[in-house]
């Protein structure tokens, strides 16, 4: 299958991804958002590896190989922010009894 | 490799302390210590004593650039803590873990400042990213400052993701499938829509992390919401650090292809000057008119990404040192205070001749007056452009954006020392305004004698 395709499907997700971000007012939605754009590059990582792979591969059995280790890393730096985020909205949920972000306008004055 | 590993050992041991230390001076006292630790190791590894032989795989670069900007940074984290170690102490009931924060935060950024592949870059700039969400939060039972953390994060983890997408396009790109810098911008990819879309997006997310318009909507909010301490801390070294990666990254990866892609940086340029300096004048409190100023100082170090020559390294490294220090001196002043409106100053230098002098001192260096350092450092930046022979309609309207920002910042001045005011009580020690005067002086010896800084990026350490 062409790489275009590949390119196409992780856009639209990221997209999706954005768009969520930019319309729904919870934090844990936006948060999720957040997720589906990380994960939508993970996608095209993995594609471009295989590409970089298929062109490359016979000559350096590892071409593309680097590009799955960003995979890797992606993941785990996902997982630690999640970790400070929840703890963040946790917080919030705490003082405000909300997850609406709506709460945020109060800073501009 | 020295001040990576040094600051998070140090960052580790600042989080036990709590168990071993009750008092939170002794804290204090301890993270100074660790601080004075951690410079020392920047400078020997600037000289040519590397502690900790570790094969990065070319993933890392250390170069003098790197490693005299680390020392910089260092130095003025330890004037903050100097400064304003009581204030970082007293925001909540666990001094040693925000301590151990800015430890972590500084070994992000001694790797956003050797970085060598992209995928250190995005480790680097998540490791300074992620504590400081904690720290704008840390002032837990208040709103403004839950508010100020939840926006900060959702926007860092958005800007992320952008940075993760121009990543993975210009690894697609990439002739060899590699995330090296000196792989990125060649090969016969170099140049194609591909390649430039993930640029750009890069560029747009290096953009949020140094908040330069039009993506800096979030550092108003934020700056104001965080405690003042954090805010010090955030203006000044970590946007420094965030700097340092941008101009490493333009440099090194895509120096080559500076004809298509300049023109974007001149337009956030120009944004990011208008926008600063405009709003700032219409500001009523001066941690949220210091918030908008350090968008406007962007504007002006922006100037050495166009620049990319020699005097643009040296320049960025002056004003990075320059705006560090003054905007440190500020807001521990700042700090000290219970509000932060320009009235708040109003009769100050009769009370606090000291503080005040100094004030005026760094506001005068922040707005570019001759004979203190901001005056150089903006120098510095806008003869690296004209060097480069375009850009001169930048140049002109930079200047006219200087003559706004005198606006603002002697505002500040005319409150202190033409005003008069209820007297208030702030606690300002001896050892504080000793230290202050001292920064000051500082900021002067710069502007005067800017080679005694400049100098140290040329000698070759063997």
């Amino acid at each position: 299958m062409p790489i275009d395709n590949y390119i196409f499907l992780s856009l639209a997700l990221f997209c999706i991804g954005i768009a969520g971000v930019l319309t729904r007012r919870n934090a844990i939605i936006i948060f999720m958002c957040i997720e589906l754009m990380l994960n939508a590059v993970n996608l095209l990582l993995i594609a471009f590896s295989k590409m970089h792979h298929a062109t490359a591969g016979a000559v350096n059995p590892d071409a593309g190989i680097n590009g799955q280790i960003f995979v890797f890393f992606i993941m785990v730096v996902a997982a630690a922010e999640v970790s400070v985020g929840l703890a963040i909205i946790a917080m919030m949920y705490r003082n405000t009894h909300s997850v609406d972000i709506n709460f945020l306008n109060r800073l501009k004055h | 490799m020295n001040s990576i590993i040094t600051s998070a050992v140090l960052g580790v041991i600042m989080m036990f302390s709590g168990i071993f230390l009750k008092k939170n001076s002794s804290i204090v006292l301890l993270a100074i210590l660790a601080m004075v630790a951690l410079l020392a190791m920047a400078i020997l590894e600037m000289s040519g004593f590397h502690f900790f032989p570790v094969e990065t795989h070319d993933m890392l670069y250390f170069d003098v650039f790197g490693m005299f900007f680390n020392c910089i940074a260092f130095a003025a984290t330890l004037a903050f803590f100097l400064l304003s170690g009581r204030d970082i102490a007293a925001i909540g009931h666990n001094p040693g873990e925000y301590f151990a924060l800015i430890f972590f935060v500084l070994c992000g950024i001694s790797i956003a400042s050797s970085f060598n592949s992209l995928l250190m870059l995005f480790i680097g700039i998540e490791i300074f990213s992620i504590p400081l969400y904690i720290l704008t939060g840390s002032d837990k039972r208040n709103l403004k400052s839950n508010e100020a953390s939840l926006k900060y994060f959702l926007m860092g983890a958005f800007s992320t993701g952008i940075m993760l997408l121009g990543i993975a396009f210009l690894y697609g790109a990439s002739a060899t499938g590699s995330f090296f810098l000196e792989d990125l911008g060649i090969g016969k990819n170099a140049g194609s829509p591909m390649m430039m879309t993930g640029l750009i997006l890069l560029m747009v997310s290096m953009a949020f992390k140094v908040s330069a318009a039009p993506f800096h909507f979030w550092t108003p909010d934020v700056y104001d919401g965080a405690p003042t301490v954090v805010t010090s801390f955030m203006a000044t070294i970590v946007k420094a650090g965030a700097f340092i990666a941008f101009i490493r990254l333009f440099k090194d990866a895509f120096g080559d292809l500076k004809h298509n892609w300049q023109i974007f940086i001149a337009i956030l340029t120009f944004f990011t000057l208008f926008i600063g300096n405009i709003t700032a004048v219409f500001q009523q409190s001066v941690k949220r008119m210091l918030a908008y100023s350090s968008i406007a100082q962007v504007g002006f170090m922006l100037f050495s990404i166009l620049g990319l020559n020699v005097m643009a390294q040296e320049g960025i490294l002056l004003y990075i040192a320059v705006y560090s220090l003054a905007t440190i001196g500020l807001f521990a002043i700042l700090t000290r205070m219970k509000d932060f409106s320009f009235q708040a100053f109003n009769g100050l230098a009769r009370q606090y001749p000291v503080a005040a002098f100094s004030a005026t001192i760094f506001l005068l260096s922040l707005a570019g007056i001759p004979l203190t350092g901001g005056f150089m450092a903006k120098y510095y930046m806008i003869a690296s452009v004209m060097e480069t022979g375009n850009f001169f309609w930048l140049v002109v309207f930079a200047l006219l954006c200087a003559a706004v920002s005198v606006y603002y910042y002697f505002k500040v001045i005319q409150a202190m020392y033409f005003k008069e005011g209820p007297s208030q009580e702030l606690e300002l020690s001896p050892a504080f305004n000793v230290l202050l005067i001292s920064l000051a002086l500082l900021i002067i010896l710069l502007g005067v004698f800017p080679e005694l800084l400049i100098d140290r990026l040329h000698i070759i350490y063997i």
